[in-house]
């Protein structure tokens, strides 16, 4: 069962209910729940969407889209159902902030769900969460099925006549990929996880053809917060056009690994050194994944940045799926690269060419390098194949792939030379095939 | 919706699908969650399997086959009573995730994808399962078990075989 771990320097907002027992609908009615989906049937949908531009919230999935706007993109009216869809396919490497809410306030993603649909007006919402998590799967059931015992969810809700919201949960089974808007709307229809090609956006035409708004669980969990405190006073707790807090899975070599909730714009340097408790058994700080696997690496000298959407950007990397991931000195970040490249050759779903070979070609040749069969030109092949990865998928996976790759090449070229140098006199006579067969 | 006669599942299950369909606009939605319960009642996805779920929602075998090969939870030949799913991935590998799963390796004698002869255990590496904060971890079946040890790898391993595990009631 996760821990719960706390920190001065953290803003509940999210997070306020955890630890309390919230799971059962009792206690999470007792915590101000579905007072906000109250307030929102009484105010109606532009009020909703309003609080929510205010509020700067931006997707927690990783993309950082303002929530509020994409929820203005649905059509008011439509002939074809519109949907809610929630996001729990957490799957990028090193985040586990959704794990956490599932378990501790299953109900504020059904609320969250709730609020979405009344500010698009769709009936119905469907809650994926990837197949690995049946027992958090259990308990979003569970909370489903308390919700339509006590009249929350199904026909007149709260006992107001004519708003209906049905909830649906569904598994997923086994892929990365289908974390990914528009291949979990496929997967959800019965299909292979596949990514669709935009435009059109889910918005317009979504699930099922309709439109459909599609938000990570920790969006779609804060937005009964949002409406309760005010959108404004929720944007003001981060930084500029970065409302808010948010989870943040911080994981690897420091001393208190765990999901904080911090301010949008908190730095980096502090969530490591203050937050976690520093390095592990007090080593040095190599290298920062700042948000899951996808996001170019950050080196020791570069970890004074805030963490929010634009100033990691800036810093030429991504707050991603807020999952930081923190290597000590001894790590070999030769072996780093292979094992995140390893995980997205394992996850691409073999749709875009440039992504399926991509991934293969950079796992072959990274499987080699590091069983001692490199030489000085893959490093830059890698990185060169890498780069022609970049914007020539339909989906992010490609870039996902991509991207890190390019930042251990670039930024720690001198570990893959050292790396060679290091090994040529012992196994420079193995093949290729041996090689790259042995690994398999 | 089919109605299958001869179904190959508990009643129980069999009347859980049955609901299953009607609960999506279009009955090939509930095709992902069938094939995995399918999978937990029997062990893995049989050619019968797939022949049933392709009559209960009017498809081809060849779609579903199509989508069965698709997930990586899903499996055509049977796994040990207890699956160990270790993660290695990067969080896990930071703090020893390649250590659990050689000391799985080794006291289990299988490996990647391996059943014991007595059929109690299979080992699988897997991908990240979403417990970071907790490494290394691993599942054992839909048991999560994090924060592991070698020690601790003994004691849960253990804990299964003498049918004292999570899931086993």
């Amino acid at each position: 069962m996760p821990q719960l771990v706390s920190h001065p320097d953290e803003v509940r907002v999210l997070s306020r209910r955890f630890g309390q027992g919230a799971a059962a609908l009792d206690k999470y009615l007792e915590l101000d729940g579905y007072k906000a989906a109250q307030l929102a049937i009484e105010k109606g949908p532009d009020w909703v969407i309003a609080e929510m531009k205010a509020s700067g919230l931006r997707g927690r999935g990783g993309a950082g889209f303002p929530t509020g706007l994409k929820w203005s993109f649905v059509p008011k009216t439509s002939d074809k159902p519109k949907y809610v869809l929630v996001n729990g396919d957490e799957s990028e490497p090193g985040t586990c902030k959704d794990h956490v809410i599932f378990l501790q306030d299953p109900h504020a993603i059904i609320e969250g769900a709730m609020i979405a649909g009344l500010a698009i007006g769709a009936k119905m919402g469907f809650i994926y969460l990837r197949g690995e998590y049946r027992y958090l799967l259990k308990i979003i059931e569970q909370a489903v099925a308390d919700c339509y015992a006590k009249g929350i969810l199904g026909k007149n809700i709260f006992g107001r006549d004519g708003v209906d919201f049905d909830i649906v949960t569904q598994t997923g089974a086994g892929a990365y990929e289908v974390g990914e808007e528009s291949a979990l709307m496929e997967s959800l229809e019965g299909k292979r996880g596949i990514p669709r090609i935009k435009p059109p956006f889910p918005a317009v035409v979504g699930l099922y053809g309709g439109p459909t708004v599609i938000n990570n669980v920790e969006t779609i969990a804060a937005s009964p917060h949002i409406l309760l405190m005010g959108g404004e006073a929720y944007a003001k707790l981060g930084s500029e056009r970065n409302g808010g807090t948010r989870l943040f899975s911080i994981s690897g070599h420091v001393e208190r690994p765990g999901v904080y909730e911090l301010p949008m714009g908190y730095s980096l340097r502090k969530a490591i050194y203050d937050v976690a408790g520093g390095i592990k058994g007090g080593r040095k700080l190599k290298a920062v994944v700042p948000g899951g696997s996808s996001c170019p690496v950050l080196t020791a000298d570069e970890i004074d940045v805030g963490l929010d959407f634009d100033q990691m950007s800036k810093a030429g990397t991504m707050l991603g799926s807020g999952g930081i991931v923190v290597l000590d000195e001894t790590v070999s970040i030769v072996e780093f690269a292979l094992r995140t490249i390893k995980f997205y050759q394992h996850e691409s779903c073999g749709w875009c060419i440039p992504c399926r070979e991509g991934t293969d070609w950079l796992k072959k040749t990274l499987t080699r390098f590091y069983n001692g069969g490199g030489n000085l030109k893959d490093i830059n092949n890698i990185q060169y194949l890498a780069e022609n990865m970049l914007g020539r998928t339909f989906c992010p996976l490609g870039d996902a792939a991509a991207m890190p790759t390019i930042a251990f090449v670039k930024k720690f070229r001198h570990e893959f030379e050292e790396y060679l140098a290091g090994q040529r006199t012992e196994k420079n006579f193995i093949t290729t095939e041996e090689l790259v067969g042995a690994s398999h | 919706m089919s109605t299958v006669s001869d179904s190959i599942f508990t009643p129980a299950t069999a009347a859980r699908f049955d609901q299953l369909v009607t609960l999506y606009p279009v009955k090939r939605s509930a095709l992902v969650p069938m094939l995995l319960y399918a999978q937990d009642e029997l062990g893995y996805v049989s050619d019968a399997v797939v022949t049933e779920l392709a009559q209960r929602l009017d498809l081809l075998e060849l779609d579903v086959r199509g989508v069965l090969s698709y997930y990586s939870m899903l499996r055509t030949v049977p796994a040990g009573k207890f699956n160990i799913q270790v993660c290695t991935n990067i969080s896990c590998m930071l703090v020893g995730g390649y250590e659990i799963l050689d000391h799985c390796k080794a006291k289990l004698g299988i490996g990647h994808k391996q059943v014991t002869a007595d059929g109690q255990f299979s080992l699988e590496e897997v991908e990240c399962i979403g417990a970071c904060c907790w490494a290394p971890a691993m599942q054992v079946n839909y048991d999560f078990h994090d924060n592991l040890t070698t020690i601790k790898v003994d004691s849960i391993l253990a804990d299964y075989a003498a049918g004292r595990g999570k899931d086993v009631h």
